[in-house]
């Protein structure tokens, strides 16, 4: 049991993590650019909204596999296999969750235009520099909550998960995915106090971002 | 005021769908008005000289330097300058004190113009310092706009429209502040405006754009005193002096100016005998006679010369009158009706009389 909670929180927190760091610069190149490349990029970022879990799930094991069109690539690092790993499971996680991520931060960004960083640019302040004093303070309340997010999302997800994780134990099995097993074993005793962890944890997370979001937009600095 | 020493400034190109096509040149002191009406292009000229608008077609070079040309384009960040935006446009997630050390921290490298106390004490931030720029009142803001814009250290200072978003009570505060940070700091400054009394009162240099084309471009007297000019058609057509003031009348409170070829003489505004000051007549305050009447309750009655008139949509006539009789005599600019004008018969080389009734003290600019 300790071990399915620390498999999943370590891959909600490795998700979140990561998508931020990626999430929030191609939040700002598509809030930013206005070429129809940009547009697509977007699109094809928000498919995991609408894709089944189990479509993405299918395609990551295939591209992940030892077969797939990444394996020479995953090769090169000495790897023959994603597919059934912990970081099969983090990719998966991370692009299933890649809308969750973007959105917040790419409406904040596109919220707060280009008066700011005129101001900035006056004040001898370079591109970068005015990103990280400005923006990033400025979208403190998005880049949270695409955090809070993304980390909810990633412990609720369960077709990726089982697709390319395959639910092993002690690497790939998280909560949501042991809740199916135990139902499936008959042990509805387990599933009854999991479902009941997750619901109270879910809506934890989203009252908690409500706040969160008040406090940050009614109180500046 | 070569291209050399001060800024001078070559646009063409469309901004946002509107077409720009300009060039004109600054003097490398004093305060350089951009003037024309609202939706002019006024402020995407300030936007492309501070290089935060680049426009394809455009040369801008300033004291020597080029800040645009065919092969190169500074950054804004680049450039030394200052820029006062119309609604301040503070940073929101800091307080005051670091909205002004924003541009400072990031000029360390650079020949001071003015320090962090200097600008607080000056510009009346003391109380404001820990504040968020939330609670601020407009013309507050744009008192810390203002000195934000002077502690990145600037060479040339970019004032776009600070008193649009100001209330009017606090609207004289803060030109006061501009007319002597810009005299005492003796930064060159570019000033956008489509008011033409903050215009007379900051300007000593005037460039008049319409359409996103200039229309004229020389020292303010210069412009004012121009018939051919749209400006001299316009109800707040007028000139401005450089005036003295000469003497006191404490019983009567009146203060007289002595300007080129004359003395002015208007209710106190308190000035010492000695004080500089510029002074504003408007041509609708100015009547003209051939002798001087008797029994008239208008004080300043000046000897002159008429230079030039001009009648415009009919009923009107703008009159160029210089005081004295000399060439050195400053000029007025007077408005009467055409009939008026006609009936007298009064010719260019011709004496006469200005009888001025209103005078408008518009800068105090320091004691000698």
């Amino acid at each position: 049991m300790t071990a399915i909670l620390a498999t999943t929180i370590e891959l909600a927190a490795l998700t979140s993590l990561i998508l931020l760091l990626i999430a929030t610069p191609l939040a700002w190149w598509l809030a930013r650019s206005r070429h129809w490349v940009a547009e697509l990029v977007g699109a094809i970022a928000l498919l995991p909204l609408v894709l089944p879990p189990t479509v993405l799930g299918f395609y990551l094991l295939i591209a992940l596999g030892p077969d797939g069109p990444l394996a020479p690539v995953l090769q090169l690092f000495g790897i023959r296999t994603l597919a059934f790993t912990f970081t099969g499971l983090v990719i998966g996680s991370v692009i299933y969750s890649l809308p969750f991520a973007l959105q917040p931060i790419r409406a904040r960004f596109e919220a707060i235009g280009q008066r700011p960083l005129d101001a900035a640019a006056s004040l001898r302040a370079s591109p970068l520099d005015a990103f990280f004093t400005v923006v990033v303070p400025l979208s403190r309340p998005a880049l949270l909550s695409a955090a809070l997010l993304t980390f909810a999302h990633t412990i609720g997800e369960f077709g990726v998960v089982l697709m390319i994780g395959g639910s092993i134990p002690g690497r790939t099995q998280v909560l949501s995915t042991s809740i199916f097993e135990a139902v499936e074993a008959g042990d509805v005793g387990t599933a009854h106090h999991l479902a009941a962890g997750m619901l109270a944890f879910s809506l934890l997370a989203i009252f908690g971002m409500r706040l969160l979001d008040r406090r940050l937009t009614r109180l500046p600095a | 005021m070569s291209a050399n020493t001060g800024l001078s400034v070559v646009l063409r190109g469309a901004v946002g769908g509107f077409a720009l096509d300009i060039a004109f040149t600054a003097p490398a002191t004093g305060v350089t008005a951009l003037f024309g009406p609202s939706g002019s292009g006024k402020t995407s000229v300030l936007r492309c000289v501070a290089g935060l608008t680049r426009l394809a077609q455009g040369e801008i070079g300033f004291a020597g330097e080029t800040w645009q040309d065919t092969r190169g384009f500074v950054p804004a960040h680049r450039r030394p300058i200052g820029y006062v935006f119309q609604d301040a446009n503070l940073f929101s997630h800091l307080s005051v004190a670091e909205n002004l050390r924003f541009g400072l921290r990031r000029a360390a490298a650079v020949a001071p113009v003015i320090g962090f106390d200097q600008v607080v004490d000056r510009l009346g931030l003391a109380t404001l310092l820990a504040r968020s720029p939330d609670r601020l009142s407009g013309g507050e803001r744009q008192r810390v706009g203002i000195g934000r814009a002077l502690l990145a250290q600037p060479r040339l200072l970019l004032i776009d429209e600070p008193l649009s978003a100001v209330d009017l009570p606090a609207r004289d505060g803060i030109l006061s502040l501009l007319e002597t940070l810009c005299h005492d700091l003796a930064i060159p400054a570019v000033y956008v405006s489509h008011d033409l009394a903050e215009v007379t009162r900051l300007a000593d240099h005037l460039v008049l754009i319409e359409a996103g084309r200039l229309v004229a471009a020389g020292p303010l007297d210069d412009i004012l005193t121009n018939l051919r000019l749209p400006l001299a058609t316009s109800p707040q057509a007028g000139v401005v002096l450089d005036a003295v003031v000469v003497a006191a009348d404490l019983a009567f409170g009146l203060t007289s100016y002595r300007v080129a070829g004359g003395i002015l003489t208007a209710p106190s505004r308190g000035l010492a005998v000695g004080t500089h000051c510029r002074l504003r007549v408007l041509a609708s305050d100015i009547s003209l006679c051939h002798e001087p009447p008797v029994g008239t309750t208008i004080l300043n009655i000046l000897p002159g010369v008429v230079l030039g008139a001009d009648s415009f949509d009919g009923m009107q006539t703008n009159v160029l009158i210089q005081l004295g009789a000399g060439e050195q005599g400053a000029r007025l600019l007077a408005r009467v009706t055409r009939k008026s004008w006609e009936s007298l018969g009064f010719a260019p080389g011709q004496s006469g009389h200005a009888l001025v009734k209103g005078v408008g003290l518009v800068q105090e600019l320091a004691e000698s």
